[in-house]
């Protein structure tokens, strides 16, 4: 069992203060776990999507805030919708707001193929960036594993508020421990040393793959000032992608990752050099 | 991790003709890579993630170059193989050396 | 070392004649290719391996478990990767996963230069490496963005042989491949049993019931369904000619992934009150209503 059995209601907040409405969807097939909105962002309309728990969700094994089939397929829905309606010019933003503690984890899930689901959603957010939509998730809480694969991974600049709540990961601590076959104390001293392994958000900035880490006064209760701030580094965000290439190597060519990432800098470099060598 | 340096007198530079790989780090096996050494001997370097059997590599090695006399660097990626997986990898990788 | 009298790895057994997957991940690339006309790119002999392994205590391999072909099938240039089942389970490292982006955007980068080059993913995997995390995490992602490149331009094949399967994060990226290759002995699924039943109880999921698992994630239902494109017997030359006939056939037309209506109706009419019988599903995810 996770940790939180308090259902988070930080992506719902920050939905709401970013994109000043609800976000009840107005398809009639969405569950009501998913938020969509179009709201104005600096000059343009951005489109804003979050997953927040849903009590009375469908499927039993997500109504926690996990992102479920349901939930993948309507984030896709609304991805495509915004590609499909502003063809050639005027390549919308599209935010993804991001607190979701995992995937469903559930034997109908699997049943019904969880996995095509989620590669439904990242395919359809990877479409929309290489279109040219700037693609921005803004992490405000959770973002685990095939969850935030599915919701926010596939962005072309990724924020992140700099908070204890704040968790980027591909497991929660409790199954990761038990994976590795490890006790959580043990797992936190590695992760003192071992970057990657850590669930503190400051070293996951030093992995290279944010854009920007963002200090907000109360991550769980948006200040005006905050929501001010928080919508220019989003601007500055989508600026920036509209700026530069379409895919996501900006992770690895960022500063933090020469050091944090050699290992794939190097193999990159000794694979485009093998690559095309005659043997 | 346990990392362990042997050396042997090898004479036999032209023995191992070419690079060998075989094996996988898996659960009770291991992965040998060799290579011809300009040199008058051999060296093996081991990396094993089951500390404490320093003695039986030193037994599986001695034996091995009781029979093998190839001047050849050799590294092994263990992760708990048995001393007869070893002795066979070993055997395979010479033999993939000299095709 | 260990002193123990077990089993010796299946990999010194009697190979079962032309068994594919009694084959280790090198053995498996190399049987796709035109004869004589591959070469493996970053090889045990370049050392590249995982930097965060050993302070771990865990022995790190020499390719990373990832293993790189280029070479002809036939006659035409193409890469094939494959995840090594017996390292790490497979998993997918900062390294492996690096090796794996680096080869599809290559391939796409030559094809939009006009040198046609495919793609055939072996995919053995349990996903993401725990001792790894979250550069095994990003990997996943960037192998996504990189696949969903070069599906574009050129034909990607995945194939779950066995008898890991393909779990995790990598089985979105078999997902968005061109064409889905499933044996009998083949799983397709996110989550793993185990961590279903973990986080949700046995009653969710019993990870010791291979009937169910197989029911559920097995290449006969994933086929049936209309999830895998191909279903093959563990033999190598049938696979070998599956793999072929996908890749002569090219890009395709339409991908599952793109579907997103299809599917929405699919899980529309499933009523999550119980629990289904996977066979069932077969009637109405019948293949022949899917592309």
């Amino acid at each position: 069992m996770s940790t939180d059995s308090i259902l988070s209601t930080r992506g719902r907040v920050w939905f709401e203060a970013l994109a000043g409405q609800s976000g009840k969807s107005t398809d009639p097939r969405d569950p009501d776990s998913v938020l969509v909105a179009d709201a104005p962002l600096g000059e343009a309309q951005a489109r804003f999507l979050c997953v927040v728990p849903n009590a009375a969700a469908r499927f039993p094994r997500a109504r926690e805030g996990e992102v479920g089939l349901e939930e993948a397929y309507a984030l896709a829905t609304h991805v495509r919708e915004v590609i499909d309606s502003h063809k050639s010019v005027d390549r919308r933003p599209i935010i993804a707001i991001v607190d979701v503690k995992s995937q469903a984890y559930g034997r109908r899930e699997e049943t019904a193929a969880i996995y095509l689901a989620a590669a439904v959603a990242a395919d359809a957010y990877a479409s929309a960036r290489m279109l040219g939509h700037p693609v921005i998730a803004l992490v405000v809480g959770q973002a685990l594993s095939g969850a935030f694969l599915t919701h926010g991974y596939q962005a072309n600049r990724i924020l992140a508020f700099d908070d204890p709540g704040v968790i980027i990961h591909a497991m929660h601590k409790e199954a990761a421990a038990r994976v590795t076959r490890r006790s959580v104390a043990e797992l936190d001293k590695l992760a003192e040393t071992i970057v990657p392994l850590s669930y503190d958000i400051k070293d996951y900035a030093k992995l290279g793959l944010l854009y920007d880490l963002l200090k907000v006064k109360d991550a769980d209760k948006p200040q005006t000032a905050d929501v001010d701030l928080v919508k220019e580094r989003i601007s500055a965000a989508v600026d920036d992608a509209r700026r530069g290439p379409k895919d996501l190597s900006s992770r690895w060519l960022s500063a933090a990752a020469a050091t944090t990432r050699s290992a794939t800098l190097k193999t990159r470099e000794a694979m485009f050099s093998q690559w095309s060598q005659t043997s | 991790m346990e990392i362990l340096n042997f050396k042997f007198s090898a004479k036999n530079k032209g023995k191992a003709k070419g690079r060998a790989h075989v094996g996988v780090v898996g659960s009770g096996d291991l992965e040998v890579l060799l290579e011809p050494l300009d040199a008058s001997s051999a060296q093996v370097r081991i990396r094993t993630s089951v500390p404490g059997f320093s003695e039986q590599w030193k037994a599986v090695l001695d034996r091995f170059f009781m029979k093998y006399d190839g001047a050849v660097a050799i590294e092994i990626n263990d992760a708990g193989a048995t001393p007869g997986v070893v002795s066979l990898r070993l055997a395979q990788a010479v033999e993939a050396s000299e095709q | 070392m260990t002193t123990s009298t077990e089993a010796l790895p299946s990999a010194h057994m009697a190979k079962r004649r032309d068994s594919f997957i009694e084959l280790n991940g090198r053995e498996r690339a190399i049987t796709f290719f035109d004869p004589d006309s591959w070469r493996e790119l970053l090889g045990p002999f370049d050392r590249i391996e995982s930097p965060w392994l050993l302070p771990q205590n865990v022995t790190p391999q020499s390719d990373d478990g990832c293993i790189v072909l280029k070479g002809k099938i036939d006659g035409i240039s193409t890469v094939v990767i494959s995840m090594e089942p017996a390292f790490q389970g497979g998993s997918l490292g900062e390294v492996s996963g690096a090796k794996i982006c680096a080869a599809l955007d290559l391939a796409c980068r030559d094809t939009e230069n006009g040198i046609r080059t495919n793609a055939v993913l072996l995919l053995e995997t349990g996903g993401v490496r725990l001792t790894e995390a979250n550069l095994g995490l990003a990997a996943v992602a960037e192998i996504i963005a990189s696949l969903l490149s070069l599906r574009k331009v050129s034909p990607i094949v995945c194939l779950s042989a066995g008898t890991v399967g393909c779990f995790g994060g990598m089985s979105l990226v078999a997902a968005l491949s061109s064409y889905m290759v499933m044996t009998t002995e083949g799983r397709l699924g996110l989550n793993g049993p185990e961590v279903i039943e973990q986080e949700h109880g046995v009653e969710e999921f019993d990870s010791k019931d291979r009937t169910l698992i197989w029911a559920i994630d097995g290449g006969e239902q994933r086929y049936a369904t209309g999830l895998a494109d191909v279903l093959v017997k563990d033999d190598v030359g049938e696979i070998r000619q599956a793999v072929r006939s996908l890749l002569k056939a090219g890009v395709p037309s339409v991908y599952r992934s793109e579907q997103v209506d299809l599917y929405r109706k699919r899980i529309a009419a499933l009523d999550p009150a119980y629990q289904w019988n996977p066979e069932d599903l077969r009637k109405t995810w019948h293949r022949e209503n899917t592309k």
